[in-house]
């Protein structure tokens, strides 16, 4: 039986700097998950190092959608994403005019097999079969299947090199915790990549977090940073 | 009668459909339709990560880590939660809503929707929608019955691409509603000052009328 007191807790969770955790992403041609819906939720601290970064390049994105004037869209006006995995890119208009140039291919799938994507990503099952897109243009090419006389469509799951996610507060044992909607695909991401990076507002003590609350267990943690607002 | 009041009417008419439950709201009509629901009766759901949308919280009360699929600002209730995008879409594929009350670009006698994207135009966003249809117990579709152009909405067969096939129940527009059961349009409902014929002529879609047909005086019934 283990009987440990919360300061003696280690684990392999590193706490870094927004510069040191981002030197860890492969230089050229990684696969990204970035947390985010709408402006809520966005990793933009983390994201702010990766433009300070300029080797990582010819990224491959997966995030819901490329939000208007966050720091994911800057690092698209920097040239650095030749890919974006996502549900709805209509709305970021210098995003389906570098589409129409050639400048960035996408990848569009329904929200709901995007989630589940990255949840069975992380959970070791390779793929799944949805009832969302049968018979229509997204499930073109796909493989369907009828169970009880429903057409389902048979999607892959999703995996990454690194996730890039924000959270409200870790503990320092790598316990997370969210406020409200921007929850969104965070938790999902953290499950789902080799290296996930998590920006947090605050760190508190092991033994804080109510255990019962806690959303992301700090298995599916590598590192945390702390956001640090500037003056 | 202005635009905008014709949405109001289409939104309360769509309310009406909706006494109790659990239900999506889309964007666009659809997002009008909270301000015409009982409080307390209906819980509404948003594909972000909220079961419990509150209304639109008071000036300089925004707070960015609360907003609806459609990325505005709303408040939490006494019984709200929140909880992951994947586990949201469990709620809506898995057929837990009652109802979902979604726009449409055209909709098949048959149940046929297409609502995300016109041929010839780029298409790059198609969001949570068919999630929804595919998931929700009931498609409430609501839209004006022509376009900006002036052409039909409710069609035999769609020409856009789909969103889903066969999911729509009901059809709400200015002038008239429509179910659909076991496959066959059914004309339900026709607001005073148009004629089954001139319906008929901005409707080319099979439909029978409904032996209980109701004739309402649409716009004295919205408060």
């Amino acid at each position: 039986m283990q009987n440990v007191k919360g300061n003696q807790v280690e684990t392999n969770v590193q706490f870094l700097t927004a510069e040191d955790a981002i030197a860890k992403i492969p230089a050229n041609g990684a696969t990204m998950m970035v947390g985010g819906f709408g402006d809520s939720g966005i990793p933009e601290y983390l994201l702010q190092a990766v433009m300070n970064r300029d080797e990582v390049t010819e990224l491959t994105i997966m995030s819901n959608n490329i939000t208007e004037g966050s720091n994911l869209n800057e690092l698209f006006l920097l040239n650095r994403i030749k890919k974006a995995i996502g549900s709805y890119f209509t709305t970021n208009k210098a995003v389906m005019k570098a589409y129409n140039e050639g400048r960035i291919d996408i990848e569009l799938i329904p929200q709901g097999t995007f989630s589940e994507a990255l949840r069975l990503g992380g959970s070791g099952i390779p793929a799944f079969y949805t009832p969302t897109s049968a018979g229509t243009e997204l499930a073109e090419g796909k493989e369907t299947r009828y169970f009880n006389n429903r057409e389902y469509v048979l999607e892959h799951s999703l995996s990454a090199d690194v996730a890039l996610i924000k959270a409200y507060k870790a503990d320092k044992a790598g316990n997370l915790i969210y406020r409200k909607t921007a929850r969104n695909f965070n938790p999902l991401m953290a499950m789902a990549a080799d290296l996930t990076i998590v920006e947090v507002e605050e760190i508190v003590e092991v033994g804080e977090l109510d255990p019962e609350s806690i959303v992301t267990p700090f298995i599916f943690v590598d590192v945390i940073v702390k956001r640090v607002v500037n003056a | 009668m202005k635009l905008e009041s014709i949405r109001h009417y289409i939104a309360w008419r769509a309310a009406q459909e909706l006494k109790k439950g659990i239900v999506n709201l889309g964007i666009g009509i659809p997002t009008l339709v909270a301000d015409y629901l009982t409080p307390g009766k209906v819980t509404l759901h948003s594909e972000n990560g909220i079961l419990g949308v509150g209304a639109a919280p008071a000036e300089g009360f925004a707070d960015r880590d609360l907003i609806n699929a459609g990325k505005q600002p709303i408040t939490q209730l006494p019984h709200t939660s929140f909880f992951d995008s994947s586990l949201s879409f469990a709620m809506m594929r898995g057929g837990h809503l009652d109802a979902t009350v979604i726009g449409a670009l055209q909709v098949a006698e048959n149940g046929d929707i297409a609502s995300w994207a016109i041929p010839g135009k780029d298409v790059l966003g198609v969001g949570g929608v068919m999630d929804l249809v595919a998931g929700a117990k009931k498609v409430i579709v609501t839209t004006t019955h022509l376009n900006a152009k002036g052409e039909p909405k409710i069609l035999s067969r769609c020409t856009y691409p789909l969103t889903a096939k066969g999911r729509v129940d009901t059809v709400i527009t200015e002038y008239a509603v429509f179910k659909i059961r076991s496959g066959q349009l059914y004309l339900e409902e026709i607001v005073a000052g148009i004629s089954l014929d001139e319906l008929k002529q901005i409707t080319p879609a099979s439909y029978e009328v409904s032996a209980n047909l109701q004739r309402v005086n649409a716009f004295d019934l919205v408060k």
